[in-house]
């Protein structure tokens, strides 16, 4: 298998693999406190972002982050907004950013490429600047889960104990959002805008099957997006095929799999 | 074991919680208005209203978690804004409030007690750690450490919640509608559990409880005090200090001893 020895490859490889371990991480906080589709409406606010770096002439990735991190605001202003539907803070910024991104798109119709390239992820042009950034985005990630595991945890599993015990739930919340902002925006760059939520969400999903504490549960989610992440890129490497699809289909297999061979055990 | 009189009125003790003419509007509606009450040290405290009475409402803003747009809420004699001692109190959640499926150990859950505001950006000590341990066995969970809390039985899962609030030794242990979907028996073994404490430590102890008869039954005869649709029945204790053991999990595990065949026999 000679594509390992092209470094275009084996930049896309660390690049997954780093957003393999940081998205589950998040995802894992996202899915149990009933977010899942945070990760959606991140990833369409920062098309919108990314859409304004290309007219402009900016840096997309950054401004697609920055973008996402004003949207995770906005989102806890809107929830503030609308208490008792939540998720309707979710859907309208979920369309304002897929419209902006349009409208954006079609402003400057020079770049129409990389449209796609944005929508289902773009892995293999990886730039080493573009690795830069993933790195430091999954250490910054990294760092925030570890301080913070145990808040996490509790604001997680019961927040009116958090703030029982005088945790700052809501600052807590703005971070874990901007958190998940920031994966957002670089994982974009790996399976793009439409699939992002799948590398947050799936992996936690396989190892909600398996796990039973919730540190354990967290690292087995890590394993899975990591395996997923290897084994779908050398695949679609090797045969050609989407990259970001490839390792979103696998992920779903993975979870078939966990799913029917848990239960083949319980019958 | 009989109440001994009203805690409102009686100084013999410190004010854990005290609420001064306070009044609290939700979406246009008077909850509280003008509302006083005191819970002294020593108090079992129940309070008991339908849905909608605003229990949960009143537990919220006790601590803090929901701010009052009149009067003043005292914690052990600080207002609640300005509270930092958070570890003083225990909470014991709505267990029905739980996600069945959510990963998380017996173990995990318990240690979860002692992840209050001091405790940010710190690591726990082996200390911490020997507590958690404590706290379970002494209320007989030890052996479940492991499991997921969503596979325990609603009791079990019961004892989980009060092992949680128990480790930081509280001073104030708020129930949350503790006994709802649990079956009659498993809720008299908890109300003993309770008055146990009650009896020989130096907890205080505010419950809310759709049921009144249950807190009829435990906490005596009339309500104190009845506030809009809330009735409150304050049961003091007098009798202590004199348990010689500070920890908390220890009187625990002598009572389970004095209880185990009765408690194996379900």
């Amino acid at each position: 298998m000679d594509i390992f020895a092209f470094e275009f490859f084996q930049r896309a490889l660390a690049g997954g693999l780093l957003i393999g371990f940081m998205a589950p991480l998040v995802g894992m906080f996202v899915v149990l406190r009933r977010l899942s589709m945070i990760g959606d409406t991140l990833a369409h606010v920062s098309i919108a972002g990314v859409a304004l770096g290309f007219l402009t002439g900016a840096y997309p990735l950054m401004i697609g982050l920055l973008f996402a991190i004003l949207a995770a605001f906005a989102i806890e202003k809107l929830r503030r907004a609308f208490r008792s539907y939540a998720e309707l803070s979710i859907a309208v910024l979920l369309s304002f950013g897929i419209a902006l991104a349009s409208v954006l798109f079609t402003l400057g119709r020079g770049f129409n490429m990389n449209v796609t390239e944005y929508l289902f992820g773009s892995i293999l042009t990886l730039s080493a600047g573009d690795l830069g950034l993933v790195a430091a985005v999954t250490a910054a990630v990294a760092l925030f889960v570890l301080v913070l595991y145990k808040e996490l945890f509790l604001l997680t599993f019961d927040e009116d104990a958090a703030g029982v015990g005088g945790l700052p739930a809501r600052g807590l919340n703005i971070a874990l959002t901007v958190t998940t902002a920031l994966v957002v925006s670089v994982a974009i760059k790996i399976v793009g805008a439409l699939l992002v939520s799948a590398l947050l969400t799936i992996p936690v999903a396989c190892s909600l099957a398996v796990g039973k504490g919730f540190r354990q549960t967290m690292w087995i989610a890590v394993l899975y997006a990591e395996a997923a992440v290897a084994a779908g890129l050398t695949v679609s490497g090797i045969w050609n095929l989407a990259p970001g699809g490839t390792i979103v289909l696998l992920l779903i297999a993975l979870l078939l799999a966990t799913l029917s061979i848990k239960r083949g055990f319980k019958i | 074991m009989d109440g001994k009189g009203s805690g409102a009125g009686m100084d013999c003790h410190d004010c854990v919680i005290s609420i001064e003419d306070m009044s609290f509007r939700y979406e246009g509606v008077d909850v509280f208005e003008g509302f006083n009450f005191r819970v002294l040290q020593r108090d079992f405290v129940g309070v008991a209203g339908s849905n909608g009475a605003g229990k949960t409402t009143l537990l919220k803003l006790i601590v803090g978690l929901l701010k009052p747009q009149k009067g003043r809420i005292l914690l052990f004699g600080r207002p609640v804004q300005e509270f930092r001692d958070w570890e003083r109190i225990g909470y014991v959640p709505q267990r029905l409030a739980l996600n069945p499926l959510f990963p998380a150990t017996v173990r995990e859950v318990v240690r979860s007690g002692l992840f209050s505001r001091k405790k940010m950006f710190r690591r726990l000590t082996a200390e911490d750690h020997r507590k958690c341990e404590e706290a379970m066995q002494a209320l007989g969970i030890a052996d479940l450490a492991d499991r997921r809390i969503g596979k325990l039985s609603g009791g079990q899962q019961q004892r989980v919640f009060l092992a949680r609030s128990l480790v930081n030794n509280p001073d104030l242990l708020i129930l949350d509608e503790p006994m709802n979907g649990i079956d009659a028996e498993t809720q008299e073994a908890f109300f003993h559990m309770l008055n146990h404490l009650h009896q020989r430590h130096n907890i205080t102890f505010l419950m809310v409880s759709h049921d009144i008869d249950l807190l009829r039954t435990h906490l005596g005869g009339e309500p104190k005090m009845r506030f809009g649709k809330l009735n409150f029945y304050i049961r003091h204790s007098h009798e202590l200090e004199d348990c010689g053991e500070e920890n908390l999990t220890h009187t625990l595990r002598d009572w389970r001893g004095r209880r185990e065949p009765q408690a194996r026999a379900h």
